[in-house]
């Protein structure tokens, strides 16, 4: 017997199953649409957090406070030893007049601290790095230079979109755990229902000789094509979502910290990512449903 | 060629259904299988098309071992066969054309095969015109004919009847049978289950008869009296 059979016979088919039983179809297509999105959606938290992260660590400055015994001309005195630290890329002197006046400024409407008086705070200096990664040697050096009363790094704010972060990481995985699965078995079912309205046919088919391979790609086709219909509603209803939530941030919070990265700039890796996991979904979810099915 | 060799058949519920057959079928025979119901004559049939395998003993399908061979080997020992039931087991949503297409489509055949080899094989069971018939527009015979003309449409050596007058009329039944006689002439064997005493009367072909599991008279031009 030739091997005539063509992949374009199964594509026909499985297309021919997805429409002649159109409502779990539907709700296979939806199942897998909401798992993408929820898993989509983490992610793209997730990947945000990380970008700002970046972002935090880009701005690599710290400060270190000058004791209030040392005056004006014995603070600046200190650049040139500062400098000289290991990993130092710059040092900027900063009044403590300076510094009142960029507290203030975004405070206005706080008319009390307008009698704030220059003497709380203090002189300070703003201390660059090279390499951010090596930042807190550097601080532990900085702080032995006698003058230096106290450094701060805004490492705080860095830890806890690390935190925030990991939750979404977390959260996503054990979600993409959970809808795999339950999509596993929707796609399942679906294709268990498909096999059920042609047992007929698949009956004759096997008594006729037809091999297990030639039974079974039309539903494996099936399963794939829901998967990937998923996988592309998924993306697009993914854009939508993510333009709100940006337009959403933006007109409220402004805030300098958050850069979010455009959905455009990520489209060709999520749609990848959608597809691929769309065709895994469908293909095992189909496989699951017709091997027990297909003995003798 | 058909060789069944001491098969045994016990099903899992614990019925013993063949207890101990022998039986050789030839190329170009054809044989009735009669036996009282529960006998074990559909049994026979579903260890030579594979359905069910052999508890014990040895059996040889033209060419094929069913109780020792690789199960991707079935489909391949299928092809030699062509199987037809009393319930004809036509798809009601096809057209005659489509139920004899698709079963050549299943072996691998290609479209040009399927519109040569379909009308020659509607015009031997005498279908000519039904092509775009769906089986509920056609009598039970016609039907009947229709899986005849499934069962031969890949070429089988051999066609398996299952009892396939049990749904007609007497007429109908002689007509089914006549026909299945001149496809045997034509060099298929064929091996058909019944229980109609008369035609087997009449057609003075090889009789087997079983009961209780056992073949208990085989008989060329014999006569029922299973
Ligand atoms: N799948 C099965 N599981 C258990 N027992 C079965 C099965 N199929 C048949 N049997 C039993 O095996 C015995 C033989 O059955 P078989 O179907 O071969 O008889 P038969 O000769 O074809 O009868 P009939 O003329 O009524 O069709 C019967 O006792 C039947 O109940
Ligand atoms: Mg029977």
């Amino acid at each position: 017997m030739a091997k005539r059979i063509n992949a374009g016979y199964y594509i026909s088919e499985g297309f021919h199953n997805v429409f002649s039983h159109g409502f779990m179809s539907f709700a296979a297509v939806c199942m897998i649409v909401a798992c993408l999105l929820i898993m989509g959606t983490f992610t793209l938290v997730a990947v945000n957090m990380e970008h700002m992260l970046g972002e935090l660590e880009r701005e690599n400055e710290f400060i270190a406070y000058i004791d209030e015994t040392y005056t004006r001309e014995q603070a600046q005195g200190l650049e040139k030893d500062l400098t000289a630290i290991e990993n130092v890329a710059g040092v900027t002197f900063v009044t403590k007049e300076e510094a009142r006046q960029n507290y203030l400024q975004g405070r206005e409407e706080v008319e009390l601290l307008k009698e704030l008086p220059s003497t709380v705070f203090r002189d300070r200096f703003r201390i660059h790095v090279d390499d951010i990664r090596e930042i807190s040697a550097t601080v532990d050096r900085v702080k032995t230079v006698s003058g230096v009363a106290k450094v701060v790094v805004a490492l705080e704010i860095a830890q806890g979109f690390v935190l925030v972060r990991n939750i979404a990481l977390g959260v996503a995985l054990v979600l993409i755990a959970m809808l795999m699965i339950i999509s596993l078995f929707i796609i399942a079912n679906t294709i268990k229902l498909a096999t059920f309205y042609r047992r007929e046919e698949i009956a004759i088919m096997k008594m006729c000789g037809a091999t297990n391979g030639f039974v079974r790609w039309p539903f494996v086709y099936e399963g794939m094509l829901l998967g990937l219909a998923g996988a592309v509603v998924a993306f697009f209803l993914q854009w939508g979502v993510y333009q709100l939530v940006c337009g959403f941030i933006g007109s409220n919070a402004g805030l300098g910290l958050v850069a979010i990265i455009p959905y455009t700039a990520m489209a060709a890796r999520i749609f990848i990512i959608f597809l691929v996991s769309g065709f895994v979904i469908g293909v095992a979810g189909s496989l699951m449903a017709i091997r027990k099915f297909l003995q003798v | 060629m058909i060789r069944l060799i001491d098969v045994y058949k016990e099903y899992d519920n614990g019925t013993k259904a063949l207890k101990g057959v022998n039986l050789r079928i030839d190329d170009g025979e054809f044989v009735f299988l009669v036996g009282p119901s529960g006998s074990g004559k559909s049994t026979i049939i579903k260890l030579i098309t594979g359905e069910v395998y052999p508890t014990d003993g040895r059996m040889m399908v033209n060419g094929f071992s069913p109780d020792n061979m690789r199960t991707n080997q079935i489909p391949l020992m299928r092809r030699t066969l062509g199987v037809i039931f009393q319930d004809f087991r036509l798809i009601e949503k096809k057209t005659v054309w489509e139920n004899l297409s698709f079963v050549m489509r299943a072996v691998g055949c290609s479209g040009r095969e399927t519109r040569r080899r379909i009308p020659y094989v509607l015009k031997l069971v005498g279908l000519e015109g039904k092509e775009n018939h769906f089986p509920n527009e056609l009598s039970g015979g016609e039907q009947q004919r229709v899986a005849i003309a499934r069962a031969l449409v890949n070429n089988p050596s051999m066609i398996i009847a299952d009892e396939p007058t049990g749904n007609l009329d007497p007429q109908r039944s002689y007509e089914i049978m006549d026909l299945l006689k001149r496809i045997n002439e034509l060099g298929t064997t064929v091996l058909v289950v019944t229980h109609e005493r008369d035609l087997v009367d009449r057609f003075g072909k090889r009789v087997v008869a079983i009961e209780d599991g056992k073949i208990i008279s085989d008989e060329t031009g014999g006569y029922y009296n299973g």
